[in-house]
């Protein structure tokens, strides 16, 4: 058995012999994205696994073990993981916790330690917690962030991006009911495939795969005739993408007949990259590192375009270039404010403006302090620029109930279907 | 063919038949008592009767009715789409409609084909149902809240913000002795302003507007409140107000038709299928009925003895709980027994009741028993203390100590959840170790059952009795009473029955005391063995069982528990007694009159309203802050206080009126000013212009602004800023500056960053983005960070009006010259702190560490806490005034916002000092706090110290706080 280690702050480290006996469990959040942080881990030598407990218990013990007024990821994230460590389907003493820590000025950056208290409180303080962040914050021992990992992450969150894309770009249109959801699940089954290739050809962008993926999805028979409402999501990371924080968004906005947009993760990546190497340039620092970053993000959209090329030639929407992205906005909203998901926030809600989906759903948890500023601070703006705009803010919190939630949205859909 | 529109709200529901010409035909409007299925058929019945057989399309509309029109396969329109289609078949020409329904508020604005509605978010009272409650605190019905409205002289400032709110701004208010005729125009003016701050997000209402909504139709004074505010003219109430959003939904009916049998068919066939199980469910109070048989015995142990009054003889002894919306008297026999006891809402005026219960004790009270002792406690003790000229009172808290300890000696854990209030001691070594007090914003207590059993039509009596039976209690969760609204209306609409929703209800009291109030994980750890209980909401025996089977032990319940805190009373009034009482005799009650006058204290700039209750013959004043405002010379203003130190201190900093300048420059005091004002002031005065603040900040400040915040839920510091920056742009300035600054000063090396919370650090782009009346040519807001010179000359250095006038050179010169004048100004807080500390050694003071971040001396946000603290005898220290003098270089939390920095530092010097403690301001809707606060917790209480948090935001309630730091220094003093 392992033995547990310190640093001289007190912080449980993960030790190299966790490395080969304990299972590292991911908090669910992206369901297009997370699977292949599994496979990503395990092709490293890791044991891993996603969290897929949702059950009402999760709610439960989240609210019993954070702060009232701490915000509904960090609860949910608490909550879903204790709830799995008393569900008795894991060794206990043989787990560890991985998360990102975003580092910024925004609270989310303390959801480590949050998670730290609540395990001691819940006498759980030997297991390990892994900070996956890009400021070197908390290192372990025995998980290093390779250029391997780096390089499967990146192609992994395109995949994500990809399949969240084709997925919902034609499951609103599908004759055939469930036929999407086939291929995806099909899809699934061959793109792990690429995770496990000797070091050397994870390098490369296994691009033969994306057209596989693009090709099964053109397959599908659809009827564009319909006219359904585009409908865009942004907001806070986590209530943006995960259905356990926001009530399965993406779905409900289906059933109401809408076809949904959401911006894909790896503009996030990229923004959290050019917020550092902006810091750098503005504040002073190394400008170095600054050099770095701008080269990472270039290396990304390098390899994002040619799955927008993809994209495009086979007739889907080709998704707009971070650099592009960067630009929409830029005179609404300083790109110093990059705290949570800052500037590009108001960018994503340009963006889905600019190709014709004015209708936006804005995601927060409730008393979320950077959607203050890029989030509600911004629509007046957005609104006298845009006068199509039709968003909604929609604040999740564990006992803010459906209807009320349901029925704001509803109000926007209605607005989108008059303006079709 | 006919159309049918049938709109289902939150309260109530209605529908309307048209005709093609969209001529109402008939209509019909009730109550549902949150019975929708039961209450639709009904209707869809009604209109059977009239239209036996016709065929119709039919559209359903509104919050609780979605559910409903999916399962039954009827046409759904949005209440607001409903609404704006009803208005521009009426006129084309509207500006503005203001809808208010049972809960939800909103707003349309047209503008030619561009129209923009609005719904408020998800906490936001300022509704139907807000009035009902408020109504419901002044013992009476909305409707004669109307009349009562009609003859305000004043207007008192009430948080408009949610119901729980409201409620803290009005209590003390009542038990102020102000006037029902003020108040509810206040609570009027409140639903005005919280639909301008929450809706109208920089929007004007102005031209032609239409008030939809059943408070807007009924209540005339609401109407005239929002008229005279908003300065209106042209204002229409639609004739059929109360049907007029049903028949929107019948003028675009044209998806669903059915006959109209058809259609009762298939609701009757709706509400008879198969219930689908409610989602969530948490288990039965009581298994079998001898279960509840064993907890009735168990809990009838533990109780006082009651004595007839008319066999007694020998002293007794009176206690008087004036809580906040009861009132409580024991008279206590010498060996302990009950004589009499008295327990009524005490009906928004406390004094009325007490002389009525006094004068029933004097007339029942035998010859030979004489009032030996009478004390007074809870809100408004020092009230009756004053009118019926009592022994002495008590800070509640140690009261209900005192009681507690009568029924276990050995008690570790008092919790008391009363009708608006919870507060909870942990008792150790006996005194009273932790005091733990609702904040204003979790309150799930016994005025929220009520409200819930009446809004269902039962008797709260009643409606736990159901509880006791309940199968499958549903889990409602456990936040404000804004959220479990709809909760019970989920809960309904997936047709759980009545008794499992009380029950669940009862759950929900529980865990929001267990898991947010206490926060505990293992109670017996965290509470200890010997838990007594108590508060009017005790008796309800569901909560007493739900919290029984939450935490897994038994609980002591006393059979008095309403009563603990006059019993608690009763008995410091024995122990203190020498002989006779000093209360009024019966004759001198009976002359008794009181009258109530409204005045405002100008002796400082804190202007407290003040209450005057005059007595026969003497004043009692409430309100006050200090004792300036009651008219009594003290030395208790001589106390250092670092919080007046430091507003006086950073207002030094003025341009010369009779200087000559090369322009005027706009600052606003809000938020960081208040850290790094003596910085910017020296840097523009170094560059040769004038410096203009903001005025200080008021409520009046506030709603200058108040239409232009986005967002509703933001910290009540940063929604001050509107407010600032429009009085700015009125003044005779060149520009205005107000810069983004994400970092903040580096401290300490061990800190892991220096931020400023994203609120303090970006609010001037949603200023830009906001407020229509700045010039954007004239406002200035670079990004800057003050910790280095050459990028903060650089950035400066950008703004085309600073570069045009000076030079780089410059920038830098006056760089060097700020910092130092920051610096000087640090050191002169270090300085005062030094002396504060020293003051309160040799004089044997008392010392407050008040937490919080530098804009917290100003008093519109503090609500004059410091002075209160002051007037408390105590000296009042700031964190950045001792923050050098401890380092937390360990905290477990990301250490990376250097106002926190500062906070775990200077709490942990606190911990060095034997005579102090630490108060922390919280600011409602400040997510930080979330964090800071249990860390701060955790570092006093590995010291054994007390943690206490006051919560503040718009509300301007000194009660709450005053018990707590009251409490505080009692058990400082080891007073119990």
């Amino acid at each position: 058995m392992a033995k547990l280690t310190y640093d001289d702050t007190g912080r449980l480290l993960f030790t190299e012999e966790m490395k080969h006996e304990y299972k590292i469990l991911i908090p669910a959040m992206a369901p297009y994205h997370f699977e292949y942080f599994v496979h990503i881990l395990k092709s490293e030598g890791y044991d891993a696994e996603v969290l897929s407990n949702n059950s009402f218990d999760v709610i439960h013990e989240g609210m019993k073990y954070s702060h009232n007024d701490i915000c509904v990821p960090a609860m949910l994230v608490i909550g879903q993981f204790i709830d799995a460590m008393k569900s008795g389907r894991y060794d206990v003493h043989k787990v560890a916790l991985i998360i990102t820590q975003t580092g910024g000025g925004c609270r989310a950056s303390n959801y480590v330690s949050l998670i730290r208290k609540a395990f001691a409180k819940a006498g759980y303080d030997f297991i390990p917690i892994i900070s996956v962040n890009a400021v070197g914050l908390e290192k372990n021992p025995g998980f290093k962030i390779t250029a391997n990992i780096l390089m499967k992450l990146i192609t992994g969150l395109a995949m994500g991006d990809l399949l969240m894309q084709l997925y919902n770009e034609v499951a609103p249109y599908e004759i055939n009911e469930g036929d999407t959801e086939r291929v995806y699940q099909d899809v699934n089954r061959f793109l792990d495939e690429y995770f496990y290739k000797p070091p050397w050809k994870v390098f490369y962008h296994p691009q033969k795969l994306f057209e596989r993926v693009v090709k099964r999805f053109r397959e599908i028979p659809v009827d564009r005739s319909i006219k359904k409402p585009k409908v865009g999501i942004v907001g806070e990371i986590y209530v943006k993408y995960s259905p356990l924080g926001n009530n399965d968004l993406e779905r409900l906005l289906r059933q109401e007949g809408c076809e949904v947009i959401t911006p894909n993760i790896l503009d996030f990546f990229q923004y959290t990259f050019d917020s550092s190497r902006h810091d750098i340039l503005k504040y002073g620092g190394r400008k170095i590192v600054a050099m770095t970053y701008r080269f990472f993000i270039w290396f990304i959209e390098y390899r994002r375009n040619k799955v927008r090329k993809l994209l495009k030639k086979n007739g889907f929407r080709p998704f707009t270039s971070y650099y592009e992205l960067r630009e929409m906005g830029h005179d609404m909203l300083d790109h110093a404010m990059h705290v949570g998901e800052g500037w590009l926030l108001t960018a994503e809600m340009i963006e889905l403006i600019s190709i014709g989906a004015p209708n936006i759903v804005c995601t927060q948890p409730f008393g979320c302090l950077p959607n203050h500023i890029a989030g509600k601070g911004m629509f007046k703006k957005i609104k006298n620029a845009y006068p199509e705009s039709n968003i909604v803010a929609i604040d999740y919190d564990t006992s803010a109930t459906e209807i009320n939630q349901l029925n704001r949205i509803k109000l926007m859909i209605a607005n989108a279907r008059r303006n079709l | 063919m006919l159309q049918v529109g049938i709109d289902i709200g939150s309260t109530t529901i209605k529908c309307v038949v048209i005709d093609e010409d969209a001529t109402i035909l008939y209509k019909d409007y009730m109550r549902h008592k949150s019975s929708i299925t039961n209450s639709f058929t009904k209707l869809v019945k009604g209109i059977q009767d009239v239209f036996n057989g016709q065929r119709m399309h039919v559209n359903v509309t509104g919050s609780a009715g979605i559910f409903l029109a999916t399962d039954i396969g009827l046409q759904f329109t949005q209440e607001v789409i409903s609404a704006t289609t009803a208005l521009r078949h009426e006129h084309d020409d509207f500006d503005v409609c203001i809808e208010l329904g049972g809960e939800d508020a909103k707003i349309i604005f047209f503008d030619g084909n561009n129209i923009e509605q609005r719904m408020n978010g998800t906490c936001a009272g300022g509704t139907g149902a807000f009035i009902d409650q408020m109504a419901t605190l002044l013992d009476t019905d909305s409707a004669n809240l109307n009349e009562l409205a009609k003859d305000y002289e004043k207007i008192y400032p009430i948080a408009s913000r949610c119901g729980v709110f409201a409620k803290s701004d009005i209590q003390p208010l009542l038990n102020q002795g102000a006037n029902h005729h003020d108040i509810a125009a206040s609570i009027y003016q409140a639903i005005v302003n919280q639909t301008i701050a929450g809706l109208s997000q920089g929007r004007r209402i102005t031209g032609k507007v239409a008030f939809l909504g059943g408070p807007l139709t009924f209540a005339s004074e609401l109407r005239k409140r929002f008229v005279e505010f908003l300065d209106l003219d042209d204002v229409y109430v639609p004739e059929h107000g109360e049907v007029f959003v049903a028949y929107g939904a019948a003028l675009s009916a044209n998806e669903t038709e059915y006959t109209i049998d058809e259609l009762v068919d298939r609701v009757e066939a709706y509400e008879h299928r198969e219930h689908k199980t409610v989602k969530k469910t948490l288990g039965a109070l009581f298994e079998t009925t001898a279960d509840h048989a064993a907890f009735v015995a168990r809990h009838e142990r533990a109780s006082v003895p009651e004595r007839s009054l008319e066999d007694y003889v020998g002293p007794a002894y009176l206690g008087i709980d004036a809580g906040s919306t009861t009132t409580k008297l024991v008279l206590l026999s010498e060996d302990n027994a009950i004589l009499h006891y008295y327990y009524s809402s005490n009906k928004g005026n406390p004094v009325d009741v007490v002389k009525q219960a006094l004068h029933d004790i004097y007339e029942r009270l035998p010859a030979k028993v004489d009032i030996a002792g009478a004390y007074s406690t809870g809100y408004g003790e020092a009230l009756i203390r004053e009118a019926f000229q009592l022994d002495g009172s008590e800070v509640e808290t140690i009261c209900h100590y005192r009681a507690a300890s009568f029924f276990n000696p050995d008690v570790d854990f008092i919790i008391d959840i009363g009708g608006q209030d919870m507060k909870c001691f942990k008792i150790a070594d006996n005194t009273i170790r932790s005091i733990i007090l609702n904040e204003a914003c979790s309150s799930g207590c016994g005025s929220f059952l009520e409200t819930f059993s009446t809004s269902l039509g039962y008797p709260i009596r009643d409606f736990a009795e159901l509880a006791l039976d309940a199968r499958q209690p549903v889990d409602l969760g456990s936040r404000c009473t804004v959220f479990m609204n709809s909760g019970v209306k989920q809960a309904q609409a997936e047709d759980a029955t009545t008794a499992d929703i009380s029950a669940g209800l009862a759950y929900s009291v529980v865990k929001n005391a267990l898991y947010k109030v206490i926060r505990t994980v293992d109670v017996r750890r965290d509470l200890g063995e010997h838990i007594v209980v108590q508060g009017g909401t005790f008796y309800n025996d569901a909560v007493l069982r739900a919290f029984e089977r939450e935490i897994g032990m038994n609980v002591v319940r006393p059979n008095i528990a309403g009563l603990m805190g006059a019993f608690g009373a009763a008995l410091l009034a024995k122990e203190s007694a020498r002989g006779k009482s000093t209360m009024l005799s019966a004759s001198e009650l009976a002359a008794f009159t009181y009258r109530t006058r409204q005045a405002v204290c100008r002796k400082c700039s804190n202007y407290c309203g003040l209450t005057i209750n005059l007595f026969n013959n003497k004043t009692h004043i409430s309100g006050n802050r200090c004792d300036k405002g009651a008219g009594i010379v003290s030395d208790k203003d001589d106390l250092p206080n670092l919080y007046l130190y430091k507003y006086d201190r950073l207002m030094e900093y003025q341009s010369n009126p009779n200087g000559t300048y090369i322009g005027t420059v706009g600052i606003p005091m809000v938020l960081n000013m208040y850290e790094n004002l003596p910085f910017w002031w020296t840097f523009f005065n170094e560059l040769g212009y004038r410096v203009v603040y903001s005025d200080r900040s008021s409520k009046d400040l506030y709603e200058l602004g108040q239409g232009t915040i986005p967002s509703d839920t933001a910290c009540y510091p940063a929604k001050l800023v509107h407010g600032h920056i429009e009085n700015l742009i009125q003044k005779d300035i060149d520009y205005l500056f107000y810069p983004n600054m994400p970092f903040n000063f580096i401290e300490k090396d061990y800190r892991d960053n220096e931020y400023n919370c994203p609120v303090v650090a970006f609010y001037p782009e949603v200023i830009k983005a906001n407020v229509e009346e700045l010039d954007l040519k004239t406002f200035y807001s670079p990004y800057v960070s003050l910790n280095k010179k050459e990028p903060f000359v650089k950035q400066l250095h950008a703004v085309p009006r600073i570069r045009k006038l000076v030079s780089k050179r410059q920038l830098r010169a006056a760089y060097d010259v700020a910092m130092e004048a920051y610096l000087k100004y640090r050191y002169d807080v270090f300085e005062e702190g030094e002396r504060a500390l020293e003051y309160a050694k040799a004089n044997g003071k008392h010392i407050i560490l008040l937490a919080g971040r530098p804009y917290h001396v100003d008093p519109e946000i503090n609500h004059g806490i410091p002075k209160l603290l002051q007037q408390l005898d105590t000296v009042v220290i700031s964190e950045d005034s001792v923050n050098f003098k401890a380092d937390q270089d360990l905290v477990k939390v990301l250490n990376q916002w250097t106002y926190h920095t500062r906070l775990y530092d200077s709490a942990k010097f606190v911990t060095t000092l034997d005579n102090a403690n630490l108060v922390q301001l919280i600011s409602f809707g400040c997510g930080l706090d979330a964090i800071t606060s249990d860390e701060v917790q955790s570092i006093l209480e590995r010291h054994d110290k007390i943690y206490t948090a006051i919560k503040i935001d718009e509300v301007n309630n000194l009660g709450t706080a005053n018990i707590r730091v009251r409490s505080l220094l009692a058990t400082m003093k080891g007073v119990v």
